[in-house]
């Protein structure tokens, strides 16, 4: 097996020669630079990862001290509050009450994920809640009080909220007003257009049709028959399965370092543990609802875009630093006004999963509450608020805390007071976290 | 794109005849006048110091070569043909790279994705990470640049091989001329080593260079001829043999008889009378 050795990780060890392949050695048929007549001492950077597992452990080693902690604080954060709540009542570690989180961290789970593309950039957006909001009324007054075609409804809807993202990306990328002022500007603005919109009676109710019909609580994947949620989790595992192993051949033939086959099928195994256990769980209940299955969909299509596209990279070369992304010839405006779009955008799909769990588009779609808890749910899956490290699952980690903090809260019977100091906890847990990861990330020069 | 690796540079001019050509350009900023006629001549294989006093107009000059302002008189000529550049984007499209003192890389990226930032290989609409890789690796190869992986973020590199992978980045879009501004200004003394050898791998791959330096070690080193500014205009244009480097301080301060003129003879003539 041949050594990665462009895998930053491992041991530090300078007495482990790269297999095949030393950077330092200069490439045949080149003259040596003259400095490289004395063999520089090797630098300690310089990391390749030992065989077998020893390499792994010292590689996790390495990057917690690094400040490297990727998804460890939200999954270990999950355990722990699961365990709490367990102890606090035997009904929580239940498949009724899994089934339960799952369904109500779609609307949120969406709005943070707009959020994701916003905290890339090192921004804010401080109006999805309000978009959410806006969004579900413009639907309603649509489709129930002008009687339109339920779909047509709902991409006017979805058409609203981009242009309304749009503008306000607009208003911060080419006037140059803070993003931070922009968006809670329509915080405010958009919540007032939803009152209006709404009328005197505040609440329109909605037909079970279209998007409603799927985002709603008795709308489950295959009519929720058990094979349904083993396929999703079966298309889950070969996909990521057969991307993992065709990249690696990819590599291998081109000759670039690839990961070993051991990873790629330990990570699968995973995977597949994962999966089918989620599957098993939301089967004993009523199995995987809707809603659910067009988030991860929209979470899978949106890590693609964000990893795999030129688009994406600019979004994290904009997020890195701007002055270089401008000069590389990317227009910093574009992307800003796309990605504030995309908040938008998804603000608006959130604000219609919202109200189809109520069925009914109200005064309460707005609700502040709702944009803090999409905020907390990206920052604590591990989105940096300083722009440009996060991943689009950060979303769907974090909203899992949430809505596992909420189903446990709501299950004792505690009010909204004590409900919103622990999310508020946890948030500030979150921040602190990413602050001082990204302390210790730059003390070891990997910021 | 012709490879940046192993691509072809047949210079398409008659023997002598410049790449880049400067004549009589002339540049304000209100009352300033920051450009004064200046000449400039950089021909392929030529590493050309472009030196000054602070405030001499060696940014502005290389910022309208760059695009990122626009000159008010004069012309600017490629390969013989006049040419207008007004957006950074014409002066790339022409195959003028310019890097920058203050390094423009993403520091969250990986080497890979700086050095192809804003020109990424892609297959069927996505980034072909492999081709990138494989090409990046290559380039590192070919200019002697060690780095310990392509795929650690540029934060995590020294300065000088962050100033490196600046100049390599350049080299993607398959220049023609590279203008390397203050490249080694914040570096160590191996760091610099390292930069001016990649200068004169640059020239050898028949590159026309323009180097702007304040440190006449390093122009005495790599630099073919080395083009004074003084406020704002040519003070003299001298190739490197055969000139001392108190010439080419008398052109940059204006006066033979200035502070370091005086403290050279202090420190090799004979001492005089009242310091003994």
């Amino acid at each position: 097996m041949s050594t990665p050795p462009t895998n930053p990780s491992g041991s530090p060890d300078p007495s482990d020669p790269l297999s095949g392949f030393n950077p330092l050695e200069p490439p045949p048929g080149l003259d040596p630079m003259p400095s490289a007549a004395i063999a520089p001492p090797v630098d300690p950077r310089l990391l390749v990862r030992q065989e077998g597992l020893r390499g792994y452990v010292d590689e996790f080693k390495r990057k917690v001290r690094g400040g490297e902690l990727g998804s460890l604080p939200v999954v270990i954060g999950l355990i722990i509050i699961w365990l709490i709540f367990s102890l606090q009542n035997s009904q929580y570690f239940s498949a009724a009450n899994a089934e339960f989180i799952v369904y109500y961290m779609v609307g949120l789970g969406m709005l943070a994920t707009g959020l994701v593309f916003v905290l890339l950039l090192g921004e804010i957006d401080l109006s999805v809640g309000s978009v959410s909001g806006l969004a579900a009324a413009i639907y309603a007054v649509l489709s129930v009080e002008h009687n339109w075609n339920a779909w047509l409804a709902v991409i006017v809807t979805l058409l609203a909220g981009a242009a309304i993202g749009g503008t306000q990306g607009w208003i911060f990328a080419k006037i140059g007003v803070p993003a931070f002022v922009v968006t809670l500007a329509g915080f405010l603005a958009w919540q007032g257009v939803m009152l209006w919109l709404l009328g005197s009676t505040g609440t329109i109710n909605l037909e079970p049709k279209a998007l409603n019909a799927l985002f709603s609580g008795n709308s489950y994947f295959l009519g929720g028959d058990i094979a349904g949620a083993y396929i999703l989790a079966g298309i889950a595992v070969v996909g990521f399965g057969a991307s993992g192993f065709l990249e690696q051949r990819r590599r291998k033939a081109a000759g670039v370092p690839a990961r070993p086959t051991g990873e790629l099928v330990a990570r699968t195994v995973v995977l597949a543990i994962g999966a089918f256990l989620v599957a098993w769980i939301l089967n004993r209940a009523s199995g995987v609802p809707n809603n659910a299955v067009i988030f991860l969909a929209l979470l899978v299509i949106c890590d693609f875009v964000l990893r795999r596209t030129t688009y994406g990279r600019k979004v994290f070369a904009v997020g890195g630093n701007i002055e270089a992304s401008r000069r590389a010839g990317i227009s910093v405006p574009m992307v800003r006004i796309s990605v504030y779009a995309i908040s938008g955008t998804f603000a608006a799909l959130g604000g219609l999963a919202i109200a189809a769990t109520t069925n009914a588009a109200g005064q309460a779609g707005a609700d502040p509450n709702n944009l803090m808890m999409a905020i907390a749910a990206a920052v604590i899956g591990g989105t940096s608020l300083f722009g440009g490290r996060g991943r689009v699952w950060s979303a769907l980690l974090g909203i899992l805390v949430i809505e596992s903090i909420n189903a446990g809260l709501f299950m004792l019977g505690l009010t909204l007071d004590i409900q919103y100091m622990i999310t508020g906890g946890v948030l500030l847990a979150a921040v602190v976290v990413d602050s001082l990861s990204r302390r210790t990330q730059k003390s070891s020069g990997r910021a | 794109m012709t490879d940046p690796v192993s691509g072809s540079y047949a210079p398409a001019l008659a023997d002598g005849e410049p790449v880049l050509a400067l004549r009589g350009v002339s540049k304000r900023f209100g009352a300033v006048q920051a450009l004064t006629d200046v000449e400039l001549e950089v021909h392929t294989g030529e590493v050309l110091a472009l030196v000054g006093d602070n405030g001499a107009g060696k940014s502005t000059l290389v910022k309208s070569i760059a695009g990122v302002h626009t000159i008010d008189d004069g012309q600017i000529e490629w390969e013989g043909r006049p040419v207008s550049i007004h957006r950074p984007q014409d002066s790339q499209h022409l195959g003028i790279a310019t890097v920058y003192q203050d390094l423009a890389l993403a520091d969250n990226l990986d080497v890979v994705a700086n050095l192809f930032l804003g020109r990424e290989l892609t297959t069927h609409g996505t980034l072909d990470e492999v081709a990138m890789e494989k090409r990046a690796q290559e380039l590192l190869d070919t200019l002697s640049i060690r780095i310990p992986s392509v795929r650690i973020p540029v934060a995590s590199l020294s300065g000088g091989q962050r100033q490196v992978v600046a100049i390599a980045r350049s080299l993607i879009g398959d220049p023609k001329v590279v203008i390397l501004d203050e490249p080694t200004a914040a570096l160590g003394v191996e760091q610099t080593a390292q930069v001016l050898d990649l200068v004169e791998r640059l020239r050898a791959r028949d590159l026309g260079v323009i180097l702007i330096s304040h440190n006449m070690v390093d122009v005495a080193a790599v630099a073919d001829t080395v083009a004074v500014l003084r406020l704002g205009r040519n003070n003299g244009t001298f190739p490197m043999r055969g000139t001392t480097q108190e010439t080419i301080i008398a052109a940059i301060t204006g006066a033979t008889d200035n502070a370091v003129t005086r403290r050279a003879a202090r420190a090799t003539g004979p001492r005089p009378e009242g310091e003994a």
